[in-house]
């Protein structure tokens, strides 16, 4: 008859006790997040300012994960980049001329001399005096190819050299153009998130989404427009050998240089004033052989960037400082001739200071910046969005009242439907809500405004399961022998329909979760994760609690 | 005394008009359809990229005033509407703006809505930004593009569950109510013109999920009938099976919209559209899963071959039921 193992109903009153354990922090959210953010501070090494008295507001023995509150919910900011992978090409195959132009100076004597040609920036395009020799040239270049470092274009080069008569043109291979963009996009990951650091906000999500594009979200943030500046700046930085100067924006800088407006220049384009730089397009030293950079200020305290090469940055800065005395040499930053002092004297510590224009803020910013590293890439914001955080609080308060109302109207309407069985429904319910948010604090999902609608939808959707079993009582106990057995085979031939029912759910569920994005995902989860509580408390808890009632009372009849 | 919504016992014919109820879910579905190709949906930046500001003031709001200090900007395309809710404060004005995609940009630059708050501070000195949000046109395509897909998809792994589970008549049956009740909720915001976002889609998937749930519930009760009561005619097992399950799909739409209801009128604006779709969804799909899911069944007819209940179609999913 109604016979449940002592071990299953030891185990099914431990999943419970365990979800509801894990539920707990969540009614306390203040008081744990404060805990939890002070305890990350003593791990790293803080003290002090009551971090430790905060620490113990909540005890260590208790679970202490948190429901991740949305965006939506919590207020900040978010962000969909796309990486404009393209930039690489055009840095990589530059910085390829000197190398080719030094190692074909030296067969002059077979191929002639050489000129780089205008074209488009992903390629070089070379034309040599001697065009019966262009398959030497072509032969000689090609043997500075490299292979592709990836684990699906293995065996292939990284450069493809083809001829035209007397010219011949250096591209990226295509194999070399995938890897390209693959350790592209994991380096701004990588910096996006060094950078986000530095600033110092709580859980930011930066998720690489498809190919190329990174998702940033920043709760506590003020504005997307702030979030912006931070991640939003490429802060390349390199260091050219000045060619010239002049206030021509249209200027010719002739092939292998480039020309850049100083950083002080106004918008108008027309303005004479403004100063135009024509540089080396391949730099002397990069960003990326930057070691440290920190606010200061130069002589005449104004604010500046100290920075620090590493050992390799160091030595080629020495040498060419040395080799070069007496003329002028450009910091550029994102496009822009931030200085182009004169080298005085040979420099070989591989320190240095840009002193620019800088505001104190502007002056920390770029240090920051400097320090995370330079975006290998621009990127482009596809999607933003900001959300204040009094908005997010207006839904939270709505949201837990819409609960709380949708709570009570379903418990009273239960009881009154289905009398005590209505009250073993309701305390299955209640648990199942408890259920839920142990499970969504445990695999740290994130509760959206959409989720809390999950939430609501699946406390009148949990209720579903145990009447489906209630009314198939009713209609045994009109057939079946005693009370005993109709509850047995209510709970049997329900359990198709139940079943059934929430699996075809839980495949859309699955599916929203894998199409969507954000806060329908957010929905998704609780929409799962309801589904899959409701299913147990309703085939076990209620079961159990009403096989128990049963055996205690040992009723003759009952009222279902 | 138990609360009883339906009557103990009940044998009502469902099925003594089928073709009145087909025909008004038909002409029901028409309507929508023309309301969709007509007006077509009301899109919201998700689906047909710009930007939304939604905008919070203690001063009454004048949208004529707003929209003629946003104006000299020449920023296209400029929708401004004022939102109310039961729980705003008495002092709490809010209006939703929403300008259209600039050209040849992705997303709005912060320059831009400093523009616009600076524009609005001389109607409103006090007014903040509670939200912006910007979606690129590059975006908004693929979204609409993945939200479509993701509805087709969840249509069909319906039905091939449904086609496993059951008969292909039930799948069939099932997937109908399920198109039914998707253009009817497609119809209701083309109609209103309620703005149709992500958020819009998760709620049609779960109505896909709920009507379902409903359907399936009275399918499992026919498949067993049919087994139980070998001599009736198809729609005699079809009237006695909903009637038997009658007090179970009303008891859980209750409970449903119940909830629904109070998270419609405390829930905040934000979320009011959602909801309304569920509500909606709720309705429609509980009709549905009688009159349109059942109806179609019963034109389709099934096979009732069965000689032993344990061999019903020769597949191995069958029988994975308790």
């Amino acid at each position: 008859m109604l016979q449940i193992d002592l071990w299953k109903r030891i185990l099914i009153w431990a999943v419970v006790v365990i979800g509801l354990l894990m539920a707990t922090p969540n009614g306390f959210y203040e008081r744990v997040e404060a805990r939890n953010d002070a305890v990350a501070a003593l791990d790293l090494g803080y003290s002090g300012n009551g971090l430790e008295e905060q620490a113990a507001l909540w005890p260590s023995w208790m679970p202490s994960s948190l429901v991740n509150l949305g965006l939506d919910l919590r207020g900040g900011a978010h962000l969909l980049a796309e990486v404009q992978v393209e930039d690489v090409y055009e840095t990589r195959i530059k910085s390829m001329w000197p190398e080719i132009r030094d190692m074909l100076r030296e067969e002059r004597a077979t191929i002639g001399t050489i000129r780089l040609q205008p074209s488009d920036p992903d390629k070089l395009v070379v034309k040599i005096s001697k065009p019966e020799q262009i398959d030497r040239a072509a032969s000689l270049v090609r043997g500075l190819a490299r292979p592709v470092i990836s684990v699906t274009a293995a065996g292939q080069n990284d450069i493809v050299v083809s001829t035209n008569g007397d010219t011949f043109t250096v591209q990226l291979s295509e194999a070399e153009k995938l890897a390209t963009d693959e350790r592209t996009v994991q380096q701004s990951l990588e910096i996006i998130r060094r950078r986000i650091d530095e600033v110092g906000t709580r859980e930011p999500t930066i998720q690489r989404q498809g190919s190329d594009r990174i998702l940033i979200q920043v709760p506590g943030i003020g504005s997307a427009a702030e979030l912006k500046e931070i991640i939003g700046t490429t802060a390349q930085l390199t260091f050219h050998p000045v060619v010239g100067r002049g206030s021509n924006p249209e200027a010719n800088p002739g092939p292998g240089n480039f020309l850049v407006p100083d950083m002080e220049n106004s918008t108008d384009v027309s303005d004479s004033s403004n100063v135009y730089y024509t540089l080396e397009s391949a730099p002397v030293v990069t960003g990326e052989e930057l070691v440290d950079a920190q606010p200061s200020f130069d002589q005449n305290n104004t604010p500046a960037v100290s920075f620090r090469f590493n050992p390799t940055g160091a030595r080629k800065f020495g040498q060419y400082t040395a080799e070069n005395i007496g003329s002028p040499f450009a910091i550029v930053l994102d496009d822009e001739v931030v200085s182009a002092p004169v080298i005085q004297a040979h420099i070989p510590g591989g320190s240095g200071i840009i002193t620019g224009r800088f505001s104190v803020e502007e002056s920390t910013n770029l240090a920051i910046l400097l320090r995370a590293g330079a975006l290998p890439a621009g990127l482009e914001f596809l999607e933003e969005r900001t959300i204040g955080p009094e908005l997010g609080q207006d839904s939270i308060d709505a949201g837990r009242i819409a609960c709380i109302v949708a709570f009570a109207a379903v418990l009273v309407f239960m009881v009154l439907s289905y009398g005590l069985f209505g009250i073993f429904a309701n305390v299955a319910l209640i648990i199942n809500v408890g259920l839920i948010f142990g499970l969504l604090s445990m695999i740290g999902a994130t509760l959206t405004l959409p989720g809390i609608a999950g939430i609501v939808l699946t406390i009148g959707m949990a209720v579903d399961a145990n009447v489906l079993v209630f009314e198939r009582i009713r209609e045994e106990l009109k057939t079946a022998k005693g009370p005993a057995r109709a509850i047995e085979l209510g709970y049997e031939k329900a359990l198709s329909a139940i079943l059934d029912a929430n699996i075809t759910t839980m495949i859309t569920a699955v599916i929203l979760l894998v199409m969507g994005s954000g806060p329908v995902q957010g929905f998704a989860w609780t929409l799962m994760i309801g589904i899959a509580t409701s299913v147990f408390t309703a085939i076990f808890v209620t079961r159990l609690m009403i096989v128990t009632w049963f055996e205690r009372r040992r009723p003759k009849t009952i009222e279902v | 005394m138990r609360l009883r919504l339906v009557p103990k016992d009940t044998k009502w014919d469902f099925f003594s008009r089928p073709t009145l109820w087909l025909g008004i879910s038909g002409l029901l579905i028409v309507l929508a359809l023309v309301s969709f190709f007509l007006q077509g949906l009301n899109f919201g930046i998700d689906f047909r990229g710009g930007t939304t500001i939604r905008t919070e003031s203690t001063q009454e709001v004048v949208v004529a005033d707003y929209r003629a200090a946003i104006q000299p900007l020449e920023l296209g395309d400029i929708s401004i509407t004022e939102v109310f809710d039961p729980n705003f404060e008495d002092n709490q004005f809010v209006t939703m703006i929403r300008i259209q995609a600039q050209e040849g940009q992705e997303a709005v630059t912060g320059d831009v809505i400093r523009q616009i708050e600076a524009a609005l501070q001389t109607v409103a000195p006090d007014i903040s930004f509670v939200s912006v949000e910007s979606v690129g046109p590059k975006v908004s395509g693929e979204l609409i593009q993945t939200a479509v897909i993701a509805v087709i998809l969840a249509i069909a792994a319906v039905l091939i569950y449904i086609w496993l589970r059951f008969e292909w008549q039930f799948a069939l049956g099932a997937v109908a109510a399920l198109v039914h009740d998707v253009i009817l909720t497609i119809g209701v915001f083309s109609e209103l013109q309620i703005r149709f976002d992500l958020a819009i889609i998760a709620a049609l998937l779960t109505i896909v999920g709920y009507s379902l749930n409903d359907t399936v519930v009275v399918f499992d009760r026919v498949r067993e009938n049919l087994r139980k009561y070998k001599k009736l005619d198809l729609k005699a097992v079809l009237n006695l099976s909903i009637n038997e399950t009658l007090s179970r799909t009303v008891m859980t739409s209750v409970t449903t919209l119940l909830a629904l209801i109070s998270l419609f009128v405390l829930g905040g604006d934000v979320i009011r559209g959602f909801v309304f779709a569920m509500i909606w969804g709720v309705i429609v799909g509980t009709y549905s899963s009688i009159f349109v899911a059942s109806a179609v069944l019963l034109k389709l007819g099934v096979k009732r071959d069965w000689s032993k209940p344990s061999n019903t179609s020769g597949n191995q999913f069958a029988n994975i039921d308790a």
